[in-house]
């Protein structure tokens, strides 16, 4: 081999190397593949996303987006968001090692979204229906003053327009980053679901992996209907914090959707699959034309049939 | 100033300059019955304790107002419930299996308005603050409070609650019974009351299990007291990954009560005696009625819907955001 084989053999491995390392960047590769959190299948990813984000080998049900969320329960094109340039502000100038502004626009960054919760009006099966959709991957699904805000107006719009609500909560509690604020929150929307059951409302509550704190303790758990999705762990206090307050072991299914069902705290676990067509059964039993006060008829905008194209 | 006939007051890590001048005027003291001319000298370190514990109080960092909000031998809710009215009605019991010492409550007359009082309760010896759970309710709790609120409703009769907790109870069977929902439950009733709710925080205003009884027309705060959205040890060891970041934590929380109400959630912040309520459980009783009869009067004048819409807009308007 002389050298100039030599060094054109060694510019065909180089280019070799690069073509083959160029698609398994690990980015690139996690973004193909996803491994089960449970039994360890490794997934594509594509596959994992069609089938709702659930494991076809074990049943695990992945975390869900806000959009994914909504594109799967809401009829194809019926969504209509409302709030959608609602943002937080920094009312206590937070910084912790880093300034709350600046977590702000990373977590715009991770997730695309502008807050942790969406919500609209959508059909589901042509009934229209007020949903919002908690997203664990906008700043941990926290709650601030936006979500807070957001639901509350959720309430709001469902109370007006009487159609049921629906929310699918996923998150860690309320957002530290917003202090005192971020506690009144819990206060704020419970207080319009009250206004919203007296009006004779029906407000299904669907848990989903994980819910905690502050939202649990406040609209999660006040559903007249309360849905689990399998393996969801949801619950008030974290489980390492009560490990260490109780110096005890707690049982391995202590949380779960499962757990709680047992204790006597959600109606029903449903899977992902079955979520869309249960909600739908469900609601088709309340007429709400039937409930509240009587002889205040809705004032709100949405007809039902508009949804339905 | 050196109540020798009360109970000795401990004192806190930053008032420990006070306490080293204390104790060089009781040791001067003694010595004075031998030694008339001391008394010269005990004048002068009088007048220099009362001068430090003046200036002492005036700059308090958030973690020494923390410190005086969880102080030992701060009064609790039921030494303003037997100070304020010795016939107090105590009532018992969630009615469903349970009656939560954490919790407590009665009828109660103060300033001559009949009413429904409701408060967490500490405990002061260690047998006590067992049978307390250290101020953290269980679900059990929050579901008497709710009863007693309901009770209130129902025969018109105004509520004042007291807030001194760590927060709710985190444990196995506090779960198993629903502690959230428990605290879901009393944010979404206590919205609905067309009864006057005044509600003050004591000492601590631990999280949701703090607001879980803090519903109200009227949120008052007493000066040292704290509220906050997670214990600044919490919020230390999940923001800062460190627990000696407590003090940061407490300062970027703004978890005063001057901050609070500077932040429009509370509605009037009371004067404590100086360095605290635990140095006259008389005179914080007394300030503390004032305030609540002041407000509840007012709110009094209110008809049921005006009062029931009073308390829903105030917490309707909290929140920081914008829409561009
Ligand atoms: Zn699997």
């Amino acid at each position: 081999m002389d050298l100039k084989e030599w060094f054109a053999s060694r510019q065909k491995r180089k280019e070799l190397q690069e073509n083959i390392k160029q698609p398994l960047t690990t980015e690139e590769y996690c973004a193909l593949w996803t491994q089960c959190f449970q039994c360890r299948e490794l997934l594509y990813t594509k596959d994992l996303r069609a089938n709702l984000q659930v494991c076809p080998k074990c049943q695990y049900h992945f975390r869900v987006g806000a959009l994914d969320r909504i594109d799967q329960m809401a009829d194809a094109g019926s969504f209509v968001e409302l709030d959608a340039v609602m943002t937080s502000t920094d009312p206590l100038k937070f910084f912790d090692t880093e300034a709350y502004a600046k977590r702000q626009q990373e977590a715009c960054r991770k997730s695309g979204l502008k807050e942790a919760v969406v919500t609209g009006i959508a059909a589901i099966n042509g009934q229209p229906v007020a949903l919002g959709a908690m997203d664990f991957g906008h700043f941990g699904g926290s709650m601030g003053s936006v979500v807070g805000e957001k639901v509350t107006r959720l309430a709001e719009e469902a109370t007006s327009n009487r159609i049921p609500l629906i929310v699918v909560s996923s998150s860690g509690g309320a957002r530290m980053q917003e202090g005192i604020l971020s506690l009144m929150q819990m206060a704020k929307t419970s207080s319009a679901l009250k206004t919203y059951h007296e009006a004779g409302g029906l407000y299904i509550s669907i848990l989903a992996e994980p819910t905690f704190g502050g939202v649990t303790a406040s609209f999660a758990m006040l559903g007249d209907l309360v849905i689990a999705e399998p393996g969801a762990r949801i619950g008030f206090a974290g489980r390492r914090v009560i490990e260490q307050t109780i110096r005890q072991k707690l049982p391995a299914d202590f949380q779960t959707a499962e757990y709680l069902l047992k204790h006597g705290q959600v109606d029903m676990v449903v899977e992902r699959s079955n979520l869309k067509d249960r909600l739908s059964r469900i609601i088709s039993y309340h007429d709400l034309t039937r409930t509240g006060p009587a002889g205040e008829p809705a004032n709100g905008t949405v007809k039902s049939g508009q949804l339905t194209k | 100033m050196m109540a020798t006939n009360e109970k000795k007051i401990i004192p806190l890590e930053f008032e420990q300059p006070l306490a080293v001048l204390a104790q060089q005027i009781e040791a001067l003291e003694r010595q004075l019955g031998d030694n008339p001319d001391l008394e010269g000298d005990i004048d002068r370190l009088q007048e220099q304790y009362t001068q430090l514990k003046k200036s002492l109080y005036v700059n308090l960092r958030p973690i020494d107002h923390l410190a005086i909000a969880r102080h030992s031998q701060r009064p609790y809710s039921r030494d303003y419930f037997a100070i304020w009215d010795p016939g107090f009605i105590e009532l018992h019991g969630d009615r469903t299996g349970a009656d939560d010492e954490a919790m407590v409550g009665g009828l109660l007359t103060l300033g001559g308005i009949k009413m429904v009082a409701v408060g967490t309760q500490k405990g002061r010896s260690l047998r006590e603050k067992q049978a307390c759970n250290f101020g953290m309710p269980q679900p059990e709790g929050y579901r008497k409070a709710l009863r007693l609120f309901r009770h209130a409703d129902k025969f018109g009769l105004p509520i004042l609650t007291l807030i001194d907790t760590p927060g709710a109870y985190p444990g196995l069977s506090a779960e198993e019974h629903n502690q959230a929902q428990a605290i879901a439950e009393n944010l979404f009733e206590l919205s609905g009351l067309t009864v006057p709710v005044v509600a003050v925080v004591t000492g601590e205003g631990g999280s949701g299990g703090a607001l879980a009884i803090g519903v109200a027309n009227r949120i008052l705060m007493l000066e040292h007291s704290v509220y906050s959205v997670i214990s600044p040890e919490g919020c230390a060891s999940i923001l800062w990954r460190s627990n000696d970041k407590v003090s940061d934590a407490c300062q970027a929380m703004k978890m005063t009560a001057r901050e609070i109400l500077q932040l429009g959630v509370i509605d009037q912040v009371i004067d404590e005696p100086l360095g605290g309520a635990h140095h006259d459980y008389q005179l914080a009783a007394s300030n503390l009625a004032c305030a609540v009869v002041k407000q509840m009067t007012g709110l009094m004048k209110m008809s049921k819907e005006e009062v029931r819409r009073d308390r829903q807009n105030k917490f309707r308007n909290f929140g920081a955001f914008t829409e561009v």
